[in-house]
Order: C-alpha cells, then sequence, then structure tokens
C-alpha cells in the first residue's frame, strides 16, 4: 500500500521539523537526504566534493575517497569513513568541519541506515504515479468525493474534525473569487435559497462559473506571473513590446479547456508541429516573454545566451519544479542533476532565431479584417498585373502568401533564417550593431530557402553604405562552399540609397540563398552595408514598375499587423553548437554537449533532440513530476498555499508535502483520468467538503494547527492585486467586461511613468478602457503599475511561482486614496442613496449587503450611520477644504469608501 | 545553524508570526491578542551579528559613473602623456563597450583640473571639488574600487543588489529585512532621486525587494505634493474626515476580529494606522521651511528649491535625524562620454557642497560616529578618450577595472586613502575591493556579518554578496 511509502513529516511551531517513520527500514529521502543536505552537502555536495567525498550520486558516494578510504561500506558502519569522521573527538578530524556537529540520534541514523546497506532510493516527487486508492475514514457522511478521503484520513490521525458548511454567501462569493476572480452579483445570490445549499445547487453554480469567459481571464492572470508575460522588454530602456496576443491565446485556452498536456506542447514547441495554426505559434510567445536588452554598447549575443538560460529555468520551475538555475555554474548543491545535464537542456533551446535584436525578430503578423481585405484586393491588383502572380484570400493570408506575391524581392522580415544581422522592422537590413562599433567577431548570415534560379541572371541591392569596405558574398545551400557571387558595395557616389545589379549564370532548380555580409576591416562606418531589399533578376528584366508599386502597398498592409514575437527553429544551415559554459559564464566555452534530458527525470534512455520531443515528455507518463507540480499550482490558487509549500522546489530542498497521498492522487487522475481537464481538476477540488468548508476559527483548531496544514476549515486569504480592484469595480457596476485586446492604461500618479530615448507616454484610457479588469493593465517592467505593486504583484522579469502576501501601510493608502477606489465608492455611494430613499440606514444597510453580500448587524449599521452623520456634520461646520477642493466628498461615498476597506472586503474567507 | 531562520522564510504565515514586516514593522502577539499593538520592530536578525560601529547610512549614489580621473584619482602620468596612445600592455585585452571598441585610437588624457592635497591627511583633490577637498579628513577614500560590469544598468543593479541581473533585493531592502526599522511612522529604506536630471534611466528596482517580501522595498519621497504615493486625501476630504472614517473602520474591523480571530485582522488596523501617521510624518519631514538659515548656507542655495541634490541632502539628515536606516539619494548625469570638461562642472556644482554639508551637518550634531556616508558611483571611467581629443574637450568611456568612493562616519576611518591604481590610473594596483567587498563591508559596519543575513529562495541560500565578499577590516576604524 502506498501509505507505507510515505511518511508523515509535522512541523511544529513551525521550525521544528520532526520526522517520524512509521517502518523499520530507514528511508533514504525522507530521512538521511535531509540530514545530509543539513550537515554534509555544503561540503560534500554538487558544489564542492571536499576530500574527494560527494554525496550527491550514489555512485561517488560508495566510491574510494582521496585518501583511498571508502566513506561509506554498506553493511559495514565500522568500517565506514564517514562514521568515524562524525565520531571523532579531534576537532581537526571531526566532521563536520564547519556548523554543528551531529546530534546523537542523526549519528545513530546514519550508522543503522548504512547498516542497512546504505540503499539511496529515489526522491518522492520522481518516483513513478500508481493507481491510488483512497482511505476510508471514520465520519463518512461528511466525504463528498475522494479528496476528502484523505483530508479526513489525516484530520482524525490528529484529532481534529472538520468545520461545518460555509454559508451560502460564503461558499458563492469564494466560488467566485476561485473560478473567475470577480465577486457574485447580488441578485444572483439572493435568488439562491438562505442557509447551506444542497450540493446538486453547488454544483450547478460551479458550472456556469466554468463556463464563464472570466474563468479563462482568471487562470490567465496566475499563469502570466509564471509565463513573465509583460508589455515591455525589460533591462534599460524598457521598450514596449506587443505580445498580448499571446495573453489572450492564454485566456482562451483556459476558457476552451485545453488539455494541460496540449497547452504544455503548444507553448514549447508550437512551431514544431506540422503545419502549425497562427495560435500554435502564438502560444510559443510563452517564451519569448524573456528580455530584450536594447541597452546602447551591449553585446546582443551575451542578452540572446541570457533569454535561453531564462527559458530553461523558467520551464523546470513552472513545469519541474526544479531550481535548475542551481546548475548553470556547478553541479547541483542538493539534488542529483550535473553540470554537463544543464547545458544538455539549453542545447533544446539555443537553436531559435531570437537573437536579442531590437525589432524582437522573429515575430508574427496577424491582420484585422480590414487590413485583411486590402490585402486581398492588393494581391487581385498584382494578380491582373502579371498573372504568374497567385490569388489569394483571406484565408490564404500568410507570410508564406506574400512572400510569394513580392517575389522576386526579398526583405529581412521574410528570410528563412539569419545570423547576426539587424532586422527592421520595415524589413531593412544591415550588418550593424547598434550603438555599437564593435563588429569584428561577428557573421552576419541572411537565408533563403528554396528560391528557383533557373535563368536568373542578377542580383540587385538596393543599398547604402559609407565606405568601401563591405562586401556581400552569395552562397548555395552551403555556407561552407565557395560563394558563387562577390559584391563589393562601394559608396553611392550620390551619398544615398542607390541600386547595385550584380550579374550572374543561372542555376538549376530550387536552392537555399545565402548571403553574407562581410565587413572587410571591421571598421563600424565603411564596412557597414545597410539594405532596404535584394531583387532577384530572371531574364535580364526587372520587376515591373507597376508590380513593384502595388507590392510596395502589399508589404505596408502586411507590415501594419499586430505583432506577435514568436520562437522559430534556425534552418540546419545556422545551427549552433551548444557548449558547456564554464562556471556559468558564457564567454568562457567548454565542452561541447548534445540535447538531453537529466538522467534522474529519465527512465528509459529516451532520446530527445529537439522542443517538441521535449515537451510531449514533460507531459508523457515517464514524467510524473509535471502533473504532480501542476495540480500543486492549482491547488494553491484555490486554497492559497500549496499542497507542497514550495510550488517552485520539488527537490529536496523544498518543504515536502503534508498530504503525499493527495497530491498523487491528484496528479494521477488528472493525467490519467480527467485527460488533463484543468476544469475537471478545478471542479474536483472545489466540489469537495473540505473546499467548502466555512473559515470559522476556535482556539483549539488554532492551538492543534495554528497553519490548518491538515484543512480543518478554510483559508482566509487576502485577494490578489488584481482581484482587489476588480472586485472594487464590479461592485460599485463600473467593471468593463471585455475579454482580451490590447493592454490598457488606467490612471495612474504623475510622475511614476518613467521613459527614456523614446517618446511613449502613459496615456490614460477614457471612459470605458478605464475600468478594464487588472490583468489587462498595462505592464512595463521596470515601472510596474504601482497599485498593483503596493499588493505585491511582481514586475514580471522572472517567472514567479508565488507571490507572497503582505499586509503593508501603503496598502491602506492605496485603496483608501487612490482614484480607482474612489471613484468606485463614488459609485456605490449613488447606489446607496438611490437604494435608500431618504432612509440612511436602508441605504446603508444596501450599500453593505451589495459588496459583502450579507445583511449587516445593527451595530455594524449603527457605526456607520454614525460615520455618515459626521461626514454630514463637517461638511455643514467647514465650508472650503482647501485651495484645490471646494466641496466635500459626499457623504455616501465617505461611508462606501470606508466599507470597501474592510478587511472583510479584502479577504476571501 | 542557518536552517532554522531560513526554514521561516518559505511561508507566509510564518512571516505574520514571526519576522518583521519592515515598513511599519510589526510582528502581532499570537492569536490571542485583542488590540492592534505594534509590538516588536525587530528585524529577521533580532539583534545584529556582533556591535555595530553603523545605526544608518545615507548612500550618495553619483549616477552615471562619475570620472575618478577628473576628482579623486590623481594621476600626473596622464599629463605627461597627454595625447599618446594607451600603451596595449596596459590595456591587456581589457573588455571594451560597444561603444569604443572598434575605435582605432585611444589617447590617453590628462586631468584638465588642478589637484592640491589637502588636510592633514594629505588627501589628492581635484579643483572640481572645493567643498568635499575642505572635509578630506573626514573621509575614507576608497581607490581601488572595481566591478564586473560595464554597462550601466547591470552596473548600477550590480552595485545596489550584488546581481548585475534584475530579481534580487537590493542593500536597503536587505538591512530592512535583517534589521527592522527604528520609527513607526516613517518606512525603514527611504530614496530620494534628484528630480529633473536626465541621463541613465533609474529604477525601482535598484531599491526594490526583490524576492523579499515587498514591505522591505525603498518607499520614494518625491518633492512636490504627494511625496508618497497615495499618500494624501483624496479631494474632499480632510484629515478630520480620514479620521473619523479610520476610528469607524476600527470599530468594525475589531467587531470582526471577534467573530474572526485571524491576527492579520489587527495587523490591517495596525497599517490603516501607521498609513495616517505617515500622512502626518512624511509631509512634515518634507517641510524644510524650519530649518535655520544657516543650514541653508551650508547646504547651499539650491537646498531652499525641493527635489535638488542640495535639498535631498539636508532630507536625508532629517531622515537620520527620525531613525530611517537605510536613505539612498540618486543623481544622475555623470556618464560623460563626450564634452566631459563641461559637463563634469556642471555636476560638481550641483553635488559638492551639499555632500561635504551633509557630512559637516551630521558631525556638527553628533550623529556622524553612527551614520555611514556613502559617495560613489557604479563604475569608474577610462584614462583615453572616447571620440575625438581636442584642445578643449573629450570624453571618457565606461571603466570596471578601477574607480573611486569615499565613506565618511559610521566607523569607516577618516583621513584615509585606501588603495591605489596604477600610474595609469587603468588597472588596481593595490589592495583591491571588489563591490561585493564594499557590500560586505558595509554590512560590517551596521553589525551585519554578510555571510549570515540570507534568505532561501527557490532553494538556494541568497545573500548580498552572493556567494563572495570579504570585509575590508583596514577601511574601518
Amino acid at each position: 500500500m502506498k501509505g507505507i511509502f510515505y511518511f508523515c513529516l509535522v512541523f511544529v511551531l513551525s521550525t521544528l521539523l520532526i520526522a517520524c517513520y512509521t517502518g523499520d527500514e530507514i528511508s533514504y529521502s525522507e530521512e538521511i537526504k535531509p540530514l545530509l543536505n543539513k550537515k554534509c552537502l555544503r561540503c560534500h555536495g554538487g558544489i564542492r566534493s571536499l576530500g574527494g567525498f560527494s554525496l550527491l550520486f550514489a555512485e561517488d558516494a560508495l566510491s574510494p575517497t582521496e585518501s583511498g578510504k571508502l566513506a561509506i561500506v554498506p553493511g559495514k558502519p565500522r568500517e565506514s569513513e564517514m562514521i568515524s569522521r562524525i565520531k571523532h573527538t579531534d576537532p581537526e578530524m571531526m566532521m563536520p568541519q564547519e556548523g554543528l556537529p551531529l546530534t546523537d540520534e542523526e549519528t545513530s541514523l546514519l550508522e543503522r541506515w548504512i547498516r542497512q546497506g546504505a540503499k539511496f532510493d529515489q526522491h518522492w516527487s520522481y518516483r513513478q504515479l500508481d493507481e491510488p486508492i483512497a482511505p476510508s475514514p471514520e465520519l463518512k457522511d461528511w466525504v463528498k468525493n475522494d479528496i476528502d478521503s484523505y483530508i479526513l484520513d489525516k484530520m482524525e490521525a490528529f484529532d481534529l474534525y472538520p468545520n461545518e458548511p460555509a454559508e451560502a454567501h460564503a461558499l458563492v462569493r469564494r466560488l467566485n473569487f476561485d473560478l473567475t476572480g470577480l465577486p457574485p452579483d447580488l441578485d444572483q445570490l439572493k435568488q439562491l435559497t438562505g442557509g447551506n445549499l444542497a450540493q446538486v445547487q453547488i454544483e450547478k453554480i460551479i458550472d456556469d462559473l466554468l463556463k464563464s469567459p472570466h474563468y479563462g481571464e482568471h487562470f490567465a492572470a496566475l499563469w502570466l506571473d509564471l509565463a513573465r508575460y509583460a508589455d515591455s522588454n525589460g533591462y534599460e530602456k524598457d521598450m514596449g513590446r506587443s505580445i498580448w496576443r499571446f495573453r489572450d491565446w492564454v485566456i482562451d485556452a483556459f476558457n476552451r479547456d485545453m488539455p494541460f498536456d496540449q497547452f504544455t506542447i503548444e507553448q514549447l514547441s508550437g512551431d514544431l508541429l506540422p503545419e502549425p495554426t497562427k495560435d500554435q505559434l502564438i502560444a510559443t510567445a510563452f517564451h519569448r516573454n524573456t528580455m530584450t536588452n536594447t541597452e546602447g554598447g551591449t553585446e546582443d549575443e551575451e542578452f540572446r545566451t541570457t533569454s535561453v538560460i531564462d527559458r530553461v529555468n523558467t520551464t523546470f520551475e513552472l513545469w519541474q519544479g526544479t531550481t535548475m538555475s542551481c546548475v548553470q555554474c556547478h553541479a547541483h548543491p542538493y539534488d542529483p542533476f550535473r553540470h554537463d545535464e544543464y547545458y544538455e537542456l539549453l542545447a533544446l533551446f539555443n537553436n531559435t532565431q531570437d537573437a536579442d535584436i531590437d525589432s524582437e525578430y522573429p515575430y508574427l503578423l496577424e491582420h484585422p479584417d480590414s487590413i485583411m481585405e486590402k490585402m486581398v484586393q492588393t494581391s487581385a491588383q498584382i494578380h491582373l498585373l502579371d498573372k504568374h502572380y497567385p490569388k489569394i484570400s483571406k484565408d490564404s493570408v500568410s507570410k508564406a502568401s506574400i512572400r510569394k506575391l513580392i517575389f522576386p524581392r526579398l526583405f529581412g522580415d521574410f528570410a528563412d533564417d539569419y545570423q547576426d544581422v539587424l532586422i527592421n522592422g520595415n524589413g531593412g537590413f544591415s550588418n550593424s550593431a547598434y550603438n555599437s562599433n564593435n563588429q569584428k567577431h561577428k557573421l552576419y548570415y541572411l537565408v533563403f530557402s528554396n528560391i528557383n534560379l533557373d535563368s536568373i541572371t542578377g542580383i540587385n541591392y538596393h543599398y547604402f553604405s559609407r565606405g568601401d569596405d563591405a562586401v556581400i558574398e552569395v552562397y548555395l545551400d552551403d555556407i561552407n562552399s565557395q560563394p558563387i557571387l562577390r559584391t563589393k558595395m562601394i559608396e553611392p557616389k550620390k551619398k544615398d540609397w542607390d541600386w547595385l545589379l550584380a550579374s550572374m549564370a543561372p542555376k538549376s532548380g530550387n536552392h537555399d540563398l545565402i548571403f553574407h555580409f562581410v565587413n572587410t576591416t571591421g571598421d563600424f562606418r565603411t564596412g557597414v552595408v545597410d539594405l532596404k531589399e535584394i531583387e532577384l533578376v530572371y531574364n535580364d528584366q526587372p520587376l515591373n514598375k507597376e508590380v513593384r508599386v502595388a507590392q510596395d502597398s502589399l508589404l505596408k498592409l502586411y507590415r501594419r499587423g499586430i505583432k506577435t514575437p514568436v520562437m522559430k527553429e534556425r534552418t540546419e544551415l545556422l545551427r549552433r553548437k551548444t557548449h558547456i559554459f564554464e562556471r556559468g559564464n558564457y564567454l568562457v566555452k567548454g565542452e561541447e554537449v548534445v540535447p538531453g534530458i537529466p538522467d534522474v527525470l529519465s527512465t528509459e534512455n529516451e532520446s530527445i533532440s529537439d522542443r517538441l520531443e521535449f515537451a510531449k515528455w514533460m507531459v508523457s507518463k515517464e514524467n510524473p513530476l509535471t502533473a504532480r507540480v501542476f495540480v500543486n499550482r492549482i491547488w494553491a490558487y484555490i486554497f492559497g498555499d500549496g499542497l507542497v509549500e514550495t510550488p517552485e522546489d520539488f527537490g529536496t530542498q523544498g518543504i515536502p508535502p503534508i498530504h503525499p497521498e493527495l497530491l498523487d492522487y491528484l496528479a494521477y487522475r488528472f493525467s490519467n483520468d480527467w485527460e488533463w481537464s484543468i476544469k475537471r481538476l478545478v471542479k474536483e477540488i472545489v466540489m469537495s467538503a473540505t473546499y467548502q468548508q466555512s473559515s470559522r476559527v476556535s482556539p483549539d483548531k488554532v492551538d492543534k494547527d495554528p497553519y490548518n496544514h491538515y484543512y480543518s476549515r478554510a483559508n482566509r486569504v487576502r485577494l490578489s492585486a488584481e482581484q482587489i480592484r476588480d472586485q472594487a469595480l464590479t461592485v460599485s457596476g463600473l467593471l468593463n467586461r471585455t475579454i482580451g485586446g490590447k493592454s490598457v492604461m488606467p490612471p495612474q500618479p504623475d510622475g511614476v511613468w518613467q521613459i527614456v530615448y523614446s517618446s511613449a507616454k502613459w496615456e490614460v484610457d477614457h471612459e470605458e478602457d478605464k475600468y478594464r479588469r487588472g490583468l489587462y493593465t498595462y505592464w512595463k517592467r521596470t515601472t510596474p503599475y504601482p497599485s498593483m505593486i503596493a499588493f505585491d504583484s511582481p514586475s514580471r522579469e522572472f517567472c514567479v511561482s508565488r507571490r507572497i502576501r503582505t499586509n503593508t501601510p501603503l496598502q491602506a493608502l492605496v485603496t483608501l486614496n487612490d482614484t480607482v477606489y474612489i471613484e468606485t465608492a463614488q459609485a456605490l455611494g449613488t447606489f446607496m442613496k438611490e437604494h435608500g430613499q431618504g432612509d440612511v440606514r436602508e441605504a446603508i444597510a444596501g450599500g453593505y449587503e451589495k459588496i459583502l453580500l450579507e445583511i449587516p448587524a445593527d451595530q455594524t449599521i449603527e457605526i456607520l450611520v454614525q460615520l455618515y452623520t459626521e461626514a454630514v456634520k463637517e461638511e455643514d461646520v467647514t465650508p472650503v477644504l482647501n485651495e484645490d477642493t471646494t466641496t466635500y466628498l459626499d457623504p455616501y461615498t465617505v461611508v462606501a469608501n470606508a466599507m470597501m476597506n474592510l478587511d472583510a472586503f479584502l479577504t476571501k474567507s | 545553524m542557518l536552517c532554522d531562520h531560513t526554514r521561516s522564510n518559505y511561508s507566509r504565515r510564518d512571516f505574520l508570526t514571526k519576522t518583521s514586516l519592515g515598513l511599519g514593522a510589526l510582528a502581532i502577539s499570537g492569536f490571542s491578542g485583542s488590540g492592534p499593538e505594534p509590538l516588536t520592530r525587530q528585524g529577521v536578525l533580532g539583534k545584529p551579528h556582533h556591535p555595530p560601529r553603523a545605526k544608518r547610512v545615507i548612500y550618495l549614489f553619483q549616477s552615471g559613473a562619475p570620472s575618478q580621473l577628473d576628482l579623486l584619482d590623481y594621476k600626473p602620468l596622464l599629463h605627461q602623456m597627454h595625447g599618446q596612445e594607451l600603451p596595449e600592455s596596459v590595456r591587456s585585452g581589457q573588455r571594451l563597450t560597444g561603444m569604443t571598441s572598434g575605435q582605432s585610437s585611444f589617447p590617453l588624457v590628462g586631468s584638465p583640473f588642478s589637484f592640491k592635497q589637502y588636510g592633514e591627511s594629505g588627501t589628492w583633490m581635484s579643483e572640481l571639488l572645493p567643498y568635499t577637498s575642505q572635509i578630506s579628513d573626514d573621509l575614507c577614500l576608497v581607490k581601488s574600487m572595481y566591478t564586473e560590469a560595464i554597462n550601466h544598468d547591470p552596473a548600477v543593479t550590480f552595485i545596489q543588489t550584488g546581481s548585475q541581473f534584475p530579481g534580487r533585493p537590493s542593500m536597503g531592502a536587505w538591512l530592512s529585512y535583517g534589521l527592522g526599522s527604528d520609527n513607526e511612522n516613517l518606512p525603514g529604506f527611504v530614496v530620494l532621486v534628484t528630480k529633473d536630471k536626465t541621463g541613465q534611466p533609474l529604477y525601482a528596482r535598484s531599491w526594490g525587494s526583490g524576492f523579499l517580501p515587498s514591505e522591505h522595498q525603498g518607499v520614494q519621497f518625491r518633492s512636490g505634493k504627494n511625496p508618497v504615493l497615495y499618500l494624501e486625501n483624496p479631494p474632499g476630504v480632510d484629515a478630520s474626515m480620514r479620521r473619523s472614517q479610520l476610528d469607524q473602520l476600527k470599530s468594525l474591523q475589531e467587531k470582526q476580529f471577534e467573530n474572526q480571530e485571524d491576527p492579520e485582522i489587527n495587523a490591517r488596523i495596525a497599517h490603516y494606522e501607521m498609513a495616517f501617521r505617515m500622512q502626518t510624518s512624511v509631509p512634515d519631514i518634507m517641510d524644510t521651511s524650519g530649518e535655520p538659515d544657516y543650514i541653508y548656507d551650508l547646504y547651499g542655495e539650491d537646498s531652499r528649491i525641493p527635489g535638488t541634490y542640495a535639498a535631498n541632502c539636508l532630507l536625508a539628515r532629517r531622515l537620520a535625524e527620525k531613525g530611517v536606516k537605510f536613505i539612498q539619494l540618486y543623481h544622475q548625469g555623470w556618464d560623460q562620454h563626450g564634452n566631459l570638461p563641461n559637463a563634469i562642472k556642471v555636476q560638481c556644482k550641483e553635488t559638492d557642497q551639499a555632500s561635504a554639508a551633509l557630512v559637516t551637518d551630521l558631525a556638527q550634531r553628533g550623529m556622524l560616529e553612527d551614520t555611514l556616508v556613502i559617495w560613489g558611483g557604479e563604475f569608474g571611467r577610462t584614462n583615453y578618450s572616447q571620440g575625438r581629443l581636442t584642445s578643449t574637450n573629450f570624453g571618457r568611456d565606461h571603466h570596471p577595472r578601477c574607480f573611486t568612493v569615499w565613506m565618511a562616519g559610521g566607523g569607516s576611518k577618516s583621513g584615509l586613502s585606501y588603495g591605489t591604481t596604477d600610474d595609469f590610473g587603468y588597472l588596481v594596483a593595490s589592495e583591491p575591493v571588489h563591490v561585493h567587498d564594499f557590500q560586505a563591508t558595509i554590512m560590517h559596519a551596521l553589525g551585519i556579518d554578510h555571510e549570515q543575513l540570507i534568505y532561501k529562495y527557490q532553494g538556494r541560500r541568497f545573500r548580498l554578496t552572493d556567494v563572495h565578499g570579504t570585509v575590508i577590516d583596514k577601511i574601518l576604524t
């Protein structure tokens, strides 16, 4: 039975870890490994292996040390050097040399483990998932589904009992926040009968919420922290980035309940799927959320590498709960990952075309209908001029079809591959580097695949250069062959853009055309050539002028599309080799590595050579981490904390789960019976009696389980930054429920927005866009929206697995004073006034019920009426406030503002 | 050893009950407490690792990187070799920024400004610093600083957070986390930025809390009507109205606490009270009109104009008096790739008098002893000209291999010039001080062992100095 394998870990007073095991056999992973991590691995682990002794891998630990002695002799603790050194009385010899010595209990534990054979078993999170068997607790009536059996079983063991079910208003409010991020509507709630709800009523509410388009928004808001989604590209200049289509893709994927395996594959490798759709390409923007450094004088390769490293780290934190970033510089200090394994993973991500260039090439362009229609019209025009050009329809507008229509002209933004070349938003390109005059070590290539060269007679360059030191070489199919054409790009006589025609002999058939832009002297002025386009000339016939004009308008329309940076794999021609970076330094390259996955995570010798295979492996049965990590995230979103409290670390340094059987149960069902359906998983959790308890706290429960590890009550959790804003907008009736679209700029205090080298402004959106949900707020990494930062939203420079919830005075200032909270209070005040029809008590009771969904106690009304009276009095006594303001805030607004600062309002309970 | 307190870093619930909450720094006394009493105000360390020399830091950050060769690191050889090429043997393959790496000539530039020795210490300083030179005997110059970053954004991030890449907590946030706050009406970490300066951007991440809880981040005080974001009551609400609101709100919250004994409710009440106090205490601090004329004379005329560097220096002293632990000023505009001779004069005029005045003022109030003042930028500048060297004009590029900072008070050794650079002012010649060493030393002065102030995040133990840093004992008393 499963229970035998697991041992319960109980935290007492949160700092004391007591491990109690239930079997005779000592478990390496539950008892020995934590001890080794604490006392030994600093010197005998992944970073250092002093004396030639490391405990990270079994084979190392059991090998002879530098002295020739065996540190561990299985079965024989007395012959094990490790034990004799721990027991040594000479401080020079005694281990550990740094830190506290081992206690007698710890030493004897190690001895017993060695006596039993020093078995290294697998860490809990890497073990395969087995068909779960739910326990049978005593209080059967309480159990609504299997989750409850697991929870209740533990609760009973610790002499705890569940709370009563939450009252209808509390449960409905909780469900609405957990499934859509928005509070429920009071009228809707009133239709339900009072008291507690029947399970069928609850199920109906849950099903409706799962169908709501706001469900996707809510889960997207959570996912975007992990995806490090932002509307700017980070670092010094932090320029705007158009990538909101990715945000909308995430919303849509959650709403459609895209299975998590597919959700994973599309984001990590949608571009490698056969005939990927536009949506599948947009999904790959997931890893284009890395930052781009456009500061003058920075080395693009350095920051491209930084992005690739971030992709490995993010992928592993997000899907595997593994702190792979530790392995960049050395073997993992605590978990069994070798240094070179990091670079095998890096190799999987190291061959995409993006290269930290300012235009964020490659990107996908999508067109609104109006532009699409004009493009179709223009294509018809081109077809009319020359029948060789195909006509296109709205459905067939794509980069490939446009490329056919603009042939034989070649532009940077239509290239199939490139290296080091800077490509701008108009398709122009150059072998320069922005604000950098260091050209020497670069190789500038531009590749156009599969071009027919029958009857080609020349190549016409539209170029500009400031000297005679640039040369363009043309290669066919192989960059290591001899160039078929070599053209010196002499400075144009008129010192302006000019054409230069290089003749060549026709070649038969289709070829990859590779342009190599050579700076022969390394001079950053005279050796640079800028190009607007390259025209291939066939049969000595230049392109028809009218066609050219029509093509220009087509290109203009095409480039007006909505841009989204996407992943695109390099062609074989320009494949990068991946080397180990010594000590993590990208300039110090070690041995070359081939793509692969870490040994400890692979069951058979899977051969994984690209991102698609990698993504499929992640969601395969062979990889139980993915399901464990994800169900834990969902649990944490709903309960406030995960079953594993460290969702980012399922390794030996993370906090092990208190309910491992439940975690495995959910992971197994999710990845098998439920076919990775996130809605199914969410529904299972919120249908449980565990979830539906009241949050009432009793001294007895606090005493026995202060942190509610055993779920004998519901948690009270402060709402997230987005939810706090969205709630205020919803209850005041101001919320604009539009889904998706460009990010918006609601009002923020003056002087927050900082921009450099750009005229971009924080332009406050008017009226309806002012009141969009928080997740649509323009996210500038260097100056994030300040009222959301106050409520712990991250800057999204890196993947963030959980926001640490704080409680600070700055938060009070936000909800008391920020414009949006005054405007929502005003709207609520107006509602109260109308509702009361002159009756203050009625007005206040109505307002209170509207936002907190329960009828206030008389005493509560008294207190608020008193505030109302004081506000009225103040208005009468002091006619003028100060030079800026001539009128007092309406007394109902004052009351609404106070109510909207109640702990009960800001908390989900 | 570390495990006990690093473990507490893990969970939110631990934060609320065990550690301080920096800003406001409230630890609530368990579940049964009846009122929102702010009790302890200590950081995670409880008490310092060793007796501190400094109780607070004022860091005068000169953003953009001032030229050490024209201010504090006198190099007569550059005068002799003015206009000659930087010998390849000196350059020794040093990485250059993209802005000069393609330059074919590297003409050395002797400073056009005259240097003299000042004070009993005989400290060399340039004529650009007429005020700072007068307090040379109070200063500890570190001439052998070096860094790893070569571009501004990574370099500023490095010296403020110990890492070139964004995401780590800044020095002030670490101190707030470790030591807590000494004033219940003000944040423990305050940032003042000279207004209307241009140049390299400055971002909040330089004073951010990284992965530490957000209450440890620096709070920027701005000149003008709303010194802290959202501090001002909305139009139509005055202080007495706000008081009534908070009183009634408090009654309601207390009532809720009776039903729902969640300590966060009490914490929230206390934070609303602190917010209210800040609404008075922050404008009070910002209002310097009560300062006597001789103080304005000391700091210079600019100090009467809110938002200037001089006014911020004066504010820094006022904040220090109120027990704010880490006060960080930023003054931009030192990035002189070209037009250095003129631009640096403007910068010095804006900063020299007030920087010196701050040290003098603190000394006169007996506060210099336990206040560590630091002046410096993110890296140094090259000894050769970026772009053409003419008789009146030149520029200097970024130079990470050596730069100079100064410290005063707070346990730093006064009248000392520590470390040397070679005669070309290109490389450190003796007693090198890496950025991590400097950070370790500052923490040491504050009573913190930099290797022991640790936060566990993503399975790793993080600290300000990464895995490096050695305390430079010789610059401390």
